[in-house]
């Protein structure tokens, strides 16, 4: 299917729920709000037609500074693949600008897609934007005592943080590993 | 009539820092720590155009408990910063440490949030190489470098 025609798709499926749609170079997206996030990739996947089996990424923007164009800061990227159908498709989650860090939230998509877990983490990581739901919602790239979330706009692009504790076992100081 | 007349065997007279510094600049066991592109740039200077082995350091240990002279070539992240740490800990004394590149030697361009600017933050270093990468002469250079630092060593000190 042509992604024009998933984003026609999805828009008169879900409507409701889209709060935008766009295309740049051939490429459609839509944008939802956390609440309706779950029943619009649940739909994406589900649907014989989209079959949207892969989620290839997750990830942050931070938008601090387009407030004019902007009615929200934050935008959680899924990018979607569906193997059997060969199209893709990308849907954007607007995070409300406004909050502070750790009190952003999306509902995780681990349930749908086991790989969002560690892609989850990292936009966690980078951005604090907290998926709720989540089953290990820990730094992943960042060491523990990391303070801040540096890809944050706002983020001081010269702080300096403490060094790293060691880690005796990194497998089982991982709950999910232990 | 000198003293040597009177021995059977030829004799030199000599220090105990002299004989040991001398063994062990030419023996230098190098211990690779390499985690970014400047590690890439010491295969050259292992291999034959270069070949450490001129300077005697070419049994690299890949073991810190088996080395002497550590060189750290890369960039060093806050999250591998422990790491480096216990490895420097492990080696047994004595030992010295060559920082190869921009990044172990300041952080380099990577003036951001995730990486050690100079490892000089955490263990003492005896010699920083210049570049990104450093030429590999410039790596030799440095070899040559502690091997003067070794030549100067007192034994005594060590102990
Ligand atoms: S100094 Fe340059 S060549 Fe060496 S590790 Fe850093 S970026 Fe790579």
């Amino acid at each position: 299917m042509e992604q024009a025609e998933i984003s026609t798709r999805v828009q008169q499926q879900l409507g409701d729920h889209v709060v935008q749609a766009g295309e740049f170079q051939g490429q459609h997206w839509v944008v939802v709000e956390p609440p309706h996030l779950h029943e619009v990739l649940g739909t994406l996947k589900d649907d014989p037609d989209l079959d949207f089996n892969v989620l290839i990424d997750v990830g942050g923007v931070d938008y601090q500074g387009h407030e004019d164009d902007k009615d929200w800061r934050f935008e959680v990227v899924y990018q979607l693949l569906s193997v059997a159908h060969n199209h893709r498709f990308r849907v954007k989650c607007a995070v409300s600008s406004g909050m502070e860090a750790g009190e952003v939230a999306v509902p995780s998509v681990w349930q749908i897609w086991r790989t969002a877990n560690w892609m989850e983490r990292e936009v966690y990581d980078q951005y604090g934007i907290a998926f709720t739901g989540h089953p290990n919602l820990r730094r992943i790239l960042n060491h523990d005592d990391f303070e801040g979330h540096p890809l944050r706009k706002d983020y001081p692009i010269n702080k300096r943080q403490k060094l790293a504790r060691p880690v005796d076992n990194l497998l089982t100081d991982d709950p999910e590993w232990a | 009539m000198g003293l040597e007349s009177r021995l059977d065997t030829p004799w030199v007279a000599t220090t105990i820092d002299s004989v040991v510094n001398w063994g062990r600049k030419y023996s230098l066991w190098p211990m690779p720590f390499g985690t970014a592109c400047c590690a890439i740039e010491f295969m050259g200077v292992v291999s034959n155009r270069y070949d450490i082995s001129r300077f005697g350091a070419e049994l690299v240990r890949f073991s810190p408990r088996q080395a002497d002279l550590l060189l750290v070539m890369g960039t060093i992240t806050q999250k591998m910063a422990p790491v480096l740490q216990q490895i420097y800990d492990q080696m047994p004394n004595p030992k010295w440490v060559i920082s190869m590149g921009a990044c172990a030697s300041s952080g380099g361009f990577y003036d951001n949030y995730s990486v050690v600017q100079g490892i000089d933050e955490l263990i003492p270093v005896d010699v920083y190489v210049a570049g990104c990468p450093p030429r590999p002469e410039n790596v030799l250079g440095a070899i040559v470098k502690i091997q003067e630092k070794v030549s100067r060593e007192k034994t005594a000190a060590w102990r």
